[in-house]
């Protein structure tokens, strides 16, 4: 343990920390879009695969403990190595050009508190406060998901929050690699096929599910538009107050 | 033999502590003329008119030495690939841009002394802190008798072109010593000379490039475009391995005997 801190004080240890902490959320990312992608499969399919989800706390709660843990570990890290880097040139260029930096190497804290913000954002809006954002909450999975995604506006939040994930993978898996140690001459050039690959994966499938509800094709279940007339009626039905 | 006239924006600072400003020089450029040469023109006559001449680092001006270094146009060494400034000539310009903006190498491991001159003092505390090996002196060891195989050699011949400039660190939009430091733990991590220290090298010179206040390496890649020796940026990832590898299984022993 104490090695472990004393690896983490250096620069290369809090790289290394937002590495593995990193391809931890990654690979709970991917995780999350394949869950998902039963939402193609009807309601049934997705409900059956969110209460199945829900039946198994001694995966999901240590998963959300490790999440956590994750996501404490790789802000931390990286607040105090974007602070450090910043107070590193104290007096910037009249000048700059750059060669090999890419838009998603430079706005990786930019795309980095855009995503923290989309991750609490969605936290509340499907798990800790649905009320928030939905006209209606549902104890129906499918049903949340729908009303969620078939807002124009909270979809346009979701495409965007998705786009910034895709950024942020860009550069993130390939940097992890190196952040690591992982190098060999024979396999350096497939780092960044794989994070183009993956980056490209999961954004587009992300992607598809606000597309497909705000498109129809992911349909209303049955029932759904009763019961969100049922929902508005009361405010339409509601004393006219004070205007 | 064609001139061509050119603009210079070069920054000039009295003392570390002086406030800086760019200041502008016209001057007609030979074509044949090195980046340096160019410069020693303008501080002639400077010189000639009683002013102060721009300062700037340099030595052996073969591209071997590592001393001079400046941002030209943005770009440590200025725009040609795998040259420093002095082997820079001004025939890269011929076709412009005229408007050619000096900086000094800006880190805040390498505090300004004056004008284009900065304090690379920093990398030498890196080297001093295990760059190096500890062999005993004596009669040399027969010039074979330690057999390294091809491939590694050329490696770690790689790794030790480094000059020791600092174009990296200026490259570097974090301003990190990554690829300076990584080259020099590759160059002896490779060969085996360099095995009996290897862990507390990789430890003790990290430890000193995070002291001196350089940024952490976030694989922009721009160092390696910087560097006039073509130093890769592979050599990054060997330092991380070696250096998370020896703190975790470096000796307790070894810890306690650094004094800290």
């Amino acid at each position: 343990m104490q090695r472990a801190l004393t690896l983490y004080q250096s620069t290369i240890g809090k790289k290394v920390a937002m590495a593995l902490s990193g391809l931890v959320i990654i690979g709970f990312s991917i995780g999350h879009m394949l869950g998902n992608l039963n939402a193609y499969a009807g309601e049934v399919a997705f409900n059956e695969y969110a209460e199945g989800l829900a039946n198994l706390p001694f995966i999901v709660w240590p998963t959300r403990f490790l999440l956590l843990a994750c996501f404490g570990i790789h802000i931390a890290s990286a607040f105090t190595l974007v602070t450090r880097n910043k107070d590193a040139r104290p007096q910037a260029y009249h000048v700059t050009k750059h060669h090999e930096a890419t838009f998603a190497s430079k706005a990786m804290p930019i795309s980095g508190i855009a995503l923290f913000l989309f991750v609490g954002f969605h936290l509340l809006h499907f798990t800790l406060a649905p009320q928030l954002f939905n006209a209606a909450h549902f104890e129906n999975p499918f049903w949340n998901f729908y009303a969620g995604l078939s807002h124009p506006v909270l979809a346009l939040v979701y495409i965007a929050g998705n786009l910034a994930l895709g950024l942020h993978i860009y550069h993130g898996f390939f940097s992890a690699f190196q952040s690591i140690g992982a190098n060999h001459p024979k396999y350096n050039p497939l780092r960044r096929d794989a994070a183009v690959g993956l980056a490209t994966i999961l954004t587009v499938a992300n992607l598809m599910f606000p597309i497909s509800v705000q498109l129809g094709y992911i349909e209303a279940p049955a029932g759904y538009e009763a019961a969100m007339a049922d929902a508005a009626a009361p405010v339409n039905d509601a004393p006219a107050g004070d205007h | 033999m064609s001139t061509f006239n050119i603009t210079l924006h070069v920054w000039r600072q009295k003392s570390p502590t002086a406030q800086g400003k760019f200041e502008d020089y016209k001057v007609e450029a030979d074509e044949h003329m090195s980046f340096l040469e160019m410069l020693d023109v303008v501080n002639e006559d400077l010189i000639e008119k009683g002013k102060e001449p721009i300062a700037f680092d340099h030595d052996c001006r073969e591209g071997i030495c590592g001393m001079c270094g400046m941002v030209i146009n943005g770009e440590a060494h200025g725009p040609q690939k795998l040259t420093t400034t002095c082997q820079l000539h001004m025939r890269q310009f011929k076709n412009g841009p005229f408007d050619i903006w000096i900086e000094p190498f800006r880190a805040a491991g390498f505090p300004l002394v004056k004008d284009l001159v900065v304090d690379r003092s920093g990398f030498d505390r890196i080297i001093q802190a295990g760059g190096y090996i500890s062999i005993r002196t004596g009669a040399p060891l027969d010039a074979n008798a330690t057999p390294i195989p091809k491939a590694v050699s050329d490696m770690a011949m790689d790794a030790a072109e480094c000059i020791g400039c600092g174009a990296c660190v200026a490259a570097c939009p974090n301003a990190s010593a990554s690829l300076f430091t990584a080259a020099k733990i590759t160059h002896l991590g490779l060969l085996p000379q360099g095995q009996a220290e290897r862990p507390e090298r990789a430890r003790n010179m990290v430890t000193a490039m995070d002291n001196e206040g350089f940024g952490s390496c976030t694989n922009h890649g721009e160092c390696e475009s910087a560097c006039p020796k073509g130093i890769s940026v592979d050599f990054i990832a060997r330092m991380n391995r070696d250096f998370v590898k020896a703190s975790a299984t470096a000796y307790d022993r070894a810890a306690k005997s650094d004094g800290d």
